[in-house]
């Protein structure tokens, strides 16, 4: 090639400085532009850590609205309006978030493939859930300033009708919620076939099904029930918006439609949705309590059965919603029995992790320490669990403080905590730094105890007659001094997430350098690099059991002896 | 329970009352509320001795395996499953679903498909954002926010039937102390009952989330002996009583935006939006137990419904300070 004196394309970013305005463009491009399924895992857990903050902030504002009785921190309409995005943000973009998050990262190299299935879908989901939680902030500024009035949604996250019909929801705001949630459905759905599809056609020479890690086996089974539940909302939401533009009558009393229609389209989106968000939390238990424990899981199989289980059953207990709207006693019946059975695979799969655990050498390092305050939580949520599905009981503790504490307790003591748990623990996998152990057992220590001071606590208030939704109360209910102890344990749980979201970026410049694989594991994410390069693995793995790491450690016991 | 006094006497105070019984569901007093919570007790048993079990086992466990020392070179035994204790603690949670579905379903059929004898009250509950409506149809009156039932006893069964109806959005009827709670929704009426065995105030509220002031919907019920429930009826059932010297303050009332919305039976006036008044100053409370009922309350409330209850659907009246003084003596003397 003759010489030349023009640039050679690319060169100039090579050349440039570190921080020039090229070469932070092109960094940004490389993001936005990826289809690198762990470059999309860390924005799907950046994004969720995003949102986690801005619904605990929501959080924060309704507990100092509630510190004492009378308070006027808030006004009705904004107190409202922060419930209902609190809720909204947890449950679709946050949880929902964490989800994928952990999923698209990890599955792939658990099952030793070089990407998803079909890694633009795979980006196209990401940037849609985006643009999803983003219309639903806009709310905020959209739905008074600039297109008419109406802030927020103020409905529920549940939105029941016809509190949602034109008639008394003016303005936008239940437009914004209605669409937000359809676009992020979109995503939702896109990733959710992209996990089964990675899982089915991608896993590497022997993994067989039967060795597939219960991390991915969770999520497949979580992604099929996605598929099942997303299309009610979302049939819902569509009818939603014909009913408030195009006339129709679906769930508009005014002229003869049914409140009740609206609560079982939720309803059967809305309860397996609790399982679609615990159920990768249960995914990143089965991971770690073994590792940590230094033990096989106990009873695979039964693992995986339960897990089904409890994706089957989920689907036929949605009505235990709605004890209190009059159903026939023989249907009250029904849903108290099927709900109680939901009881009997989950606490097998907590017998199988204590079983795991009997006998091991615990080594309780800060991802240990959350998942077995999550077995202790979880114990207890599904104890009170059972007991809203005692129907009369039901009548009484439905829609009050005691509900709201029952399902923290899942949201919070389980999924936030194994969340927590996984984030400590992959992250030297992703980022090549362990995380700070000493702030990560203060992040621990004070995160529990001000769970338990919170969501202890709130159980009492239900039980003495305080609904939920309510912006006030008077003095002479007597509820003051519980919910300011409540208030203050939300507070040392924000400080706990402070420490926690300080300890993220100060690990990523100093923390320790990881290795490929500090726990000492077993899955084959810990036989590349950290972090990995970007196609993964050099040579395509081959297992021949389900802890192909065991198996190269310990030549002389290995795993397939006994599978 | 000590405590407890301190909440009903504040209670008490602030609207003229004698003590307040607890809005609590450990404190039941009506056939429901009892059933259900002796159900509770039963639930609690269970629950409590499986938390004890699994937990004790958990933290056993936790005690006893903790990695001790630096020995971290040996791994320990590695166990993979077994059928035969995976099948114990299947059978086991099986077993005690049964009786826990059991003891339930009995309870659901006793409360839920109990039938109304005879001697039965009847009443219609309309749910309004924010306030309630009670009718009586076989005595012919209306109460508003303060519902008064009959005192019933194993001697002499006087329980109450409520029909559940909503005027726009969802709502929930939940006194602790009286049963568990049933929703109002539109076209779908419902059904529950009370009893209640002790004579006092009972405080619940909406249970629903339905509208800004959804937290402003509190419900008294008022629980009387026979006599003093007769009397209550026999007030009800008069029209509004006559008072010349108000006459300024009824004049104001006819001829403002009120009547739109509101009764006063006597008056001619039929607006069925708002609450009736005609027996006004029977009730303890304004605006659904936002604040006690007092002339002075009443006039601020006229003036401008925002100061007690900023999301209410009653508009401020815009009315002169004479009219406010007018209106609000006339008001007065609805008994
Ligand atoms: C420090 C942490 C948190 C605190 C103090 C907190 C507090 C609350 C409170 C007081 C309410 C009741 C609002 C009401 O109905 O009156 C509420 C509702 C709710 N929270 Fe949280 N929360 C926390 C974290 C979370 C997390 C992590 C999730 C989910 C992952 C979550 C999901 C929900 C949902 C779904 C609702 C129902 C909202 C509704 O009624 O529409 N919360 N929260
Ligand atoms: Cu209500």
């Amino acid at each position: 090639m003759a010489d030349s004196s023009l640039p050679i394309p690319g060169a100039l970013e090579v050349t440039s400085p570190r921080y020039s305005q090229a070469a932070i463009l092109q960094w940004l491009n490389s993001w936005v532009t990826t289809v690198d399924h762990k470059k999309l895992g860390i924005l799907y857990t950046l994004y969720a850590i995003f949102f986690l903050l801005v619904g605990g902030v929501e959080a924060m504002a309704i507990r100092i609205q509630l510190i004492r009785p009378n308070n006027t921190f808030l006004s009705p309409e904004v107190f409202n309006r922060l419930f209902t995005m609190h809720g909204t943000t947890m449950v679709f973009l946050v949880g929902m978030t964490f989800i994928f998050g952990f999923a698209n990262y990890l599955i792939p190299l658990m099952i030793g493939a070089r990407d998803m299935a079909f890694p633009r879908l795979n980006a196209f989901s990401f940037w849609v859930t985006a643009f999803g939680g983003l219309m639903i902030y806009y709310s905020f500024i959209g739905g008074y300033g600039l297109f008419g009035d109406g802030s927020a949604p103020d409905v529920g996250w549940f939105a029941y009708a016809p509190l949602t019909a034109k008639a008394f929801s003016r303005g936008h705001s239940t437009d914004f919620w209605a669409l937000s949630l359809i676009v992020t459905g979109f995503g939702t759905v896109g990733a959710a076939i992209n996990v089964i599809a990675t899982i089915l056609c991608m896993r590497c020479k022997g993994m067989t099904m039967m060795r597939l890690p219960l991390f991915a086996w969770l999520n497949f089974a979580v992604s099929g029930l996605i598929l099942v539940t997303i299309t009610p909302l979302t049939a819902a939401q569509i009818m939603l918006l014909v009913d408030r533009y195009l006339g129709g009558h679906f769930f508009d009393t005014q002229s003869g439609g049914s409140a009740m229609i609206w609560m079982h389209f939720f309803w059967i989106f809305g309860h397996p949705e609790v399982y679609v968000l615990v159920l990768p939390a249960f995914a990143i238990a089965n991971e770690i309590i073994p590792v940590f424990s230094r033990k096989a899981i106990f009873g695979y199989p039964a693992m995986v059965a339960a897990s089904m289980g409890i994706v089957f059953i989920s689907l036929g207990v949605w009505a235990h919603h709605m004890f209190t709207i009059g159903m026939t006693s023989v249907s009250n019946a029904f849903f108290s029995l099927s709900t109680m059975l939901v009881g009997i695979p989950t606490g097998m799969k907590i017998f199988n992790w204590v079983a795991t655990m009997w006998g091991g050498k615990l080594r309780f390092a800060t991802p240990m320490l959350f998942c077995t305050a999550f077995l202790f939580q979880f114990l207890i949520a599904g104890l009170t669990g059972i007991m809203l599905s005692v129907v009369p009981w039901n009548w009484q503790l439905h829609n009050s403080y005691f509900v709201i504490a029952h399902f923290h307790y899942v949201l919070v003591g389980a999924i936030v905590f194994c969340i927590f748990a996984g984030l400590y623990y992959w992250y030297p996998k992703v980022t090549g730094r362990m995380m700070n152990e000493t702030l990560g057992k203060w992040h621990f220590w004070l995160f529990l105890i001000g769970f338990h001071i919170t969501f202890d606590i709130m159980h009492i208030p239900g039980m003495l007659g305080m609904p939920r939704s309510i912006y006030t109360y008077e003095a002479s209910r007597g509820w003051g001094t519980l919910n300011m102890i409540v208030s203050i344990g939300g507070f040392i749980q924000a400080i706990a997430v402070l420490l926690f979201a300080f300890n993220l970026v100060w690990s990523y410049f100093y923390g320790e350098k990881a290795g490929n694989d500090p726990w000492d594991a077993w899955t084959l994410e810990w036989t590349t690099a950290s972090p990995p390069p970007a196609y993964n693995f050099e040579d395509d793995p081959v297992v021949r059991s389900r802890r192909p790491l065991w198996d190269l450690k310990h030549t002389e016991d290995t795993d397939w002896k006994y599978e | 329970m000590v405590a407890a006094t301190s909440w009903h006497e504040a209670a008490g105070q602030a609207v003229g009352q004698g003590p307040l019984a607890r809005p609590s569901i450990f404190a039941p007093a009506s056939t429901p509320a009892h059933s259900i919570l002796a159900l509770s007790y039963f639930v609690l048993a269970i629950t409590a001795g499986i938390f004890l079990t699994v937990g004790g086992v958990l933290a056993y466990v936790i005690f006893r395996y903790r990695q001790r020392g630096k020995d971290d070179t040996e791994e320990p035994p590695q166990i993979y499953g077994s059928t035969q204790v995976e099948i114990a603690w299947t059978v086991v949670p099986v077993l005690i679903v049964v009786v826990l579905f059991l003891t339930t379903a009995r309870m659901i059929f006793a409360i839920q498909d109990a039938a109304p004898p005879k001697s039965a009250l009847n009443v219609t509950v309309v749910g309004h954002q924010y306030w309630w409506e009670f009718n009586y149809p076989e005595l012919g009156i209306h109460a508003v926010n303060e519902l008064h039932v009959p005192l019933s006893s194993a001697k002499d069964p006087k329980p109450t039937y409520l029909k559940l109806l909503s005027a726009d959005v969802m709502h929930s009827f939940w006194v602790p102390q009286l049963a568990g709670k049933t929703d109002l929704i539109p076209n779908h009426p419902n059904e529950m009952w009370v009893d209640p065995l002790a004579p006092g105030m009972y405080v619940g509220q909406c249970a629903q989330f339905c509208g800004v002031e959804h937290a402003k919907m509190l419900i008294r019920v008022y629980v009387q002996s026979p006599e003093d429930f007769d009397a209550w009826v026999k007030n009800q059932q008069q029209p509004a009583v006559e008072d010349d010297s108000v006459a300024a303050g009824r004049r104001v009332y006819e001829s403002q935006a009120c009547v739109n919305c509101h009764t006063i039976r006597g008056t001619g006036t039929t607006g069925r939006f708002g609450p009736d008044l005609t027996h006004l100053m029977s009730r303890d409370t304004i605006a659904a137990g936002a604040v006690p009922n007092t002339p002075k309350n009443l006039r601020a409330w006229i003036e401008n419904p925002d100061t007690f209850k900023s999301g209410s659907l009653m508009p401020a009246m815009h009315l002169t300070d004479e009219q406010l003084d007018q209106i609000t003596a006339y008001l007065s003397t609805l008994k």
